[in-house]
């Protein structure tokens, strides 16, 4: 290519690699914490009991894996959609050193069970510093590279970029103020049912913004590129753009249903909740009549399937989640492991295949090559899969399970199943988790295989053809 | 003018800006303006050092990824866990711990449900009360002596909201002299659900006679039940267990000699300890006897009281020396 500059790809594989190792930690760290539900010997106190692990795992492949997929793939659109390199190639390089500081550190204060306990911002108060840090120097990176930009028009991903930026830093932010007790100890500023608001407000939209917006800005941008087809409707992405982001801020309360919350804010939640099925679907619709201009694709490209099936369990995500913020689904599955089968296809679905076909075409491309192999590609694509459908069809059949015997009443109005009764129940659906988790991890560790070998491959074709100039 | 905007790096974030931030505005900031979000009740008592450097145990040990601390006001929560939970109950949770998974039960009426003695033998061990509990041991805790500087510090921290939680130097080391974090947990959990008072069962009736008296095979269902549901405390023969729940078989009922008639029976297994006081007998201290009407039918909760009669005679006829050298 005739360029006066080059990317500075080095970087996007740096994060590429660092949010591949950290992956496989929030992974493996998953697995025994399944395990550890059904084998309470599994336990090992105190830096390895369920209560310090479970947020090792959600923090370590949120931010680790999903952050440090963010980064680079952010990086990859914007230079590219700019015709620009980074504005600032040795500050992204310095964010990749401290991006992997803060994790390793984040991942040591949490075994050492340094918790702000607010789900998805436990980390304590410093680390929280760091974090800000990090995130200014990125949006300084990725706003300074628009700035640049060669093309007048912003295509879609770069609103949905921009969103993210932005909305991370003030939830974020507001979220995690709190009064320092101790160089690792704070109080929320905020109190009771207030604290639960703020709480459910950054919650809610950690997933709107963590694992939502940035992964649609990835599928609109590789999915077209990938399978060579233009985008369906940019109307349409207009239409699903303002409306998700303005929809999803009303939406925390959905979490709170039939707390002390006061009950007109779980009606607002409830409400933007199910209103938000509209943006959500615009964009699966949106992904389908993108791909469906040619469906042979799905036969003829091997990356079509893993698009195709994100943004389907996207759309299910997001009809599933305002189901359950009705108040008489809530009833019987808040609290459940409903909630975590919920969960588990958004990231294990949506996420990840949106992010591993993303990568798959991001390698290739940075060594000017083709994938090392399509067929551990698809290997790779039926293993997440199945282990992601076991694992989450297994928690709602145990979430509905428990509801169900919680709710239990004898005919005289007295419960008919104690605690302990409801919760043996559980034991056979968690072994076919664990089960699940490790199909998924088998599937993911032929993912991470066939990333190095094709960088290998990328690396030793650079090693055969003499330097360009 | 419209398509503009998409040209614009520094515009379409501002736009993008204000519209995130309306919904932030009318759900999240404008709320913390109303007294309905900064509620408290009277009757809420603020922590004493040993009880937040329990909490902070708990925050440490993550026990809010498995257990709830809010009851929702349905019918079937009501009868499981006790009254609903009240706004005003959480002014000094900096953070709330309402959880969002119940892997184990939810503790917000957990305070007094229970003796503290049950509390230590139950983190030490849980399987020794349910033999397939999932939840790990926290014996470990005991000996890891708690640090006053540290918990004043902590307090210190809260008094910027609540002056009330001011701490004195000196009166928080005496506290703590001598405890460790088990001791600070399980005084935390005494603590859980104290501002709403317990709700109180109907009356007593001492008239109340057992419908299923002299009925075989209502001793052989009580039987059942009582390995069920009452044995992690009173042990497996009803005999006791020290410190945790007293013998049922001996002459003593709620500290007191002398037996009770069927309906006090029926009262304390149906509503619990609370109705020691119209019984007029002290019982243990801070004890401890969960209510059990929720749960049990009343022909179910006849049948424990028919095997335990049961029992009772059976002991009589026997005599019980070698059973008193046991208890010693």
């Amino acid at each position: 290519m005739a360029s006066d500059y080059k990317y500075d790809d080095q970087t996007i594989q740096g994060f590429i690699l660092s949010s591949l190792v950290w992956g496989v930690v929030g992974i493996l760290v998953g697995l025994l914490i399944s395990v550890q539900l059904w084998a309470p010997a599994a336990n090992f106190a105190p830096y390895l009991t369920y209560g310090r692990l479970r947020v090792v795992h959600t923090n370590g492949l949120a931010f680790g894996l999903g952050l440090g997929v963010v980064f680079p793939l952010f990086f990859y659109i914007v230079t590219r959609l700019s015709g620009r390199p980074l504005a600032f190639p040795r500050l992204a390089r310095a964010q990749l050193w401290i991006f992997n500081v803060a994790i390793a550190a984040a991942a040591i204060s949490l075994f050492m069970g340094y918790t702000q306990s607010n789900e998805y911002a436990e980390l304590e108060w410093p680390l929280d510093v760091g974090v800000v840090i990090l995130w200014v120097i990125f949006a300084v990176n990725v706003f300074a590279t628009l700035l640049k930009r060669k093309d007048a028009q912003m295509y879609v991903s770069l609103w949905y970029i921009i969103a993210t930026v932005v909305a991370i830093a003030v939830l974020y932010i507001v979220n995690n103020l709190s009064i320092p007790a101790g160089l690792m100890k704070s109080y929320h500023l905020f109190a009771g049912v207030n604290s639960a608001n703020v709480e459910w407000w950054y919650g809610h939209n950690a997933v709107g913004f963590l694992f939502t917006t940035p992964f649609l800005a990835m599928f609109f941008y590789f999915m077209p590129k990938a399978l060579n087809l233009p985008l369906f409707s940019h109307r349409l992405s207009i239409l699903s753009f303002w409306s998700l982001v303005f929809g999803y801020l009303w939406t925390g309360a959905h979490h709170l249903v039939y707390t002390p919350v006061p009950d007109w804010l779980q009606t607002l939640g409830i409400v933007f909740t199910l209103f938000l099925i509209a943006p959500s679907w615009g964009s699966v619709i949106n992904g389908y009549y993108t791909v469906g201009a040619d469906w042979s694709k799905m036969k003829t490209n091997y990356l079509a399937k893993f698009f195709i099936l994100a943004i389907t369990f996207y759309g299910l995500q997001t009809v599933q989640g305002p189901t359950q913020s009705i108040r008489v689904i809530s009833q019987l599955i808040h609290a459940t492991d409903w909630v975590p089968g919920h969960v588990h296809m958004g990231t294990m679905g949506w996420v990840t295949l949106t992010a591993c076909a993303s990568i798959y075409y991001v390698i290739p491309k940075i060594y000017g090559t083709t994938i090392w192999s399509e067929k551990v590609a698809n290997i790779h694509f039926w293993l997440v899969l199945v282990g992601q459908l076991l694992f989450s069809v297994t928690m709602w059949i145990t979430g509905i399970q428990q509801g169900a015997m919680w709710k239990a009443t004898n005919a005289d109005g007295t419960l008919k199943y104690t605690f302990v009764e409801s919760l043996v129940k559980n034991y056979p659906y968690w072994h076919t988790r664990t089960l699940a988790g490790i199909i998924f991890t088998v599937g993911m560790l032929f993912f991470i295989y066939n990333v190095l070998m094709t960088i290998k491959k990328g690396k030793a074709l650079q090693a055969s053809t003499p330097a360009a100039a | 003018m419209a398509g503009e905007i998409y040209k614009k790096p520094m515009a379409l974030a501002a736009m993008a800006t204000v519209t995130i931030l309306i919904g932030s505005i009318a759900t999240m900031a404008y709320p913390m303006l109303r007294a309905d979000m900064h509620p408290k009740l009277d009757a809420l008592k603020p922590f004493t050092a040993l009880q937040l450097a329990g909490r902070d145990v708990y925050q440490r040990e993550g026990c809010n990824n498995c257990h709830t601390q809010v009851i929702r006001p349905l019918p079937t929560e009501v009868a499981r866990y006790g009254d609903f939970s009240k706004a005003g109950e959480f002014a000094y949770d900096h953070p709330f711990l309402w959880g969002s998974k119940r892997t184990g039960p939810d503790l917000a009426r957990e305070g007094g449900l229970r003796p503290d003695k049950w509390q230590y033998d139950h983190f030490a061990n849980p399987q020794a009360f349910f033999a397939r509990s999932n939840m790990p041991k926290y014996g470990w805790l005991k000996g890891r002596m708690l640090d006053a500087d540290e918990a004043t510090a902590h307090l210190a921290a809260l008094a910027t909201f609540h002056p009330e939680l001011k701490p004195d130097a000196a009166a928080v080391k005496a506290q703590l002299a001598g405890k460790d974090e088990l001791d600070a947990l399980v005084a935390y959990m005494q603590w859980l659900g104290h501002a709403v008072p317990r709700r109180q069962g109907g009356a007593v009736d001492l008239a109340l006679q057992n419908p299923l008296a002299g009925q075989v095979a209502a001793v052989v269902k009580g039987k059942a039940l009582f390995e069920e549901k009452c044995s992690a405390c009173h042990g497996d023969e009803a005999k006791g267990n020290e410190g945790v729940a007293p013998s049922l078989l001996d002459d003593v009922f709620l500290e007191a000699k002398g037996d009770l008639p069927d309906g006090a029976y029926f009262a304390l297994i149906a509503q619990g300890s609370d109705v020691k006081k119209a019984l007029e007998r002290p019982g243990y201290k801070d004890g401890g006897m969960p209510a059990f009407g929720g749960e049990l039918p009343k022909e179910d909760i006849w049948a424990i009281v028919s095997w335990l009669r049961n029992q009772k005679a059976h002991e009589a006829s026997e005599g019980h020396h070698d059973d008193k050298e046991e208890h010693k």
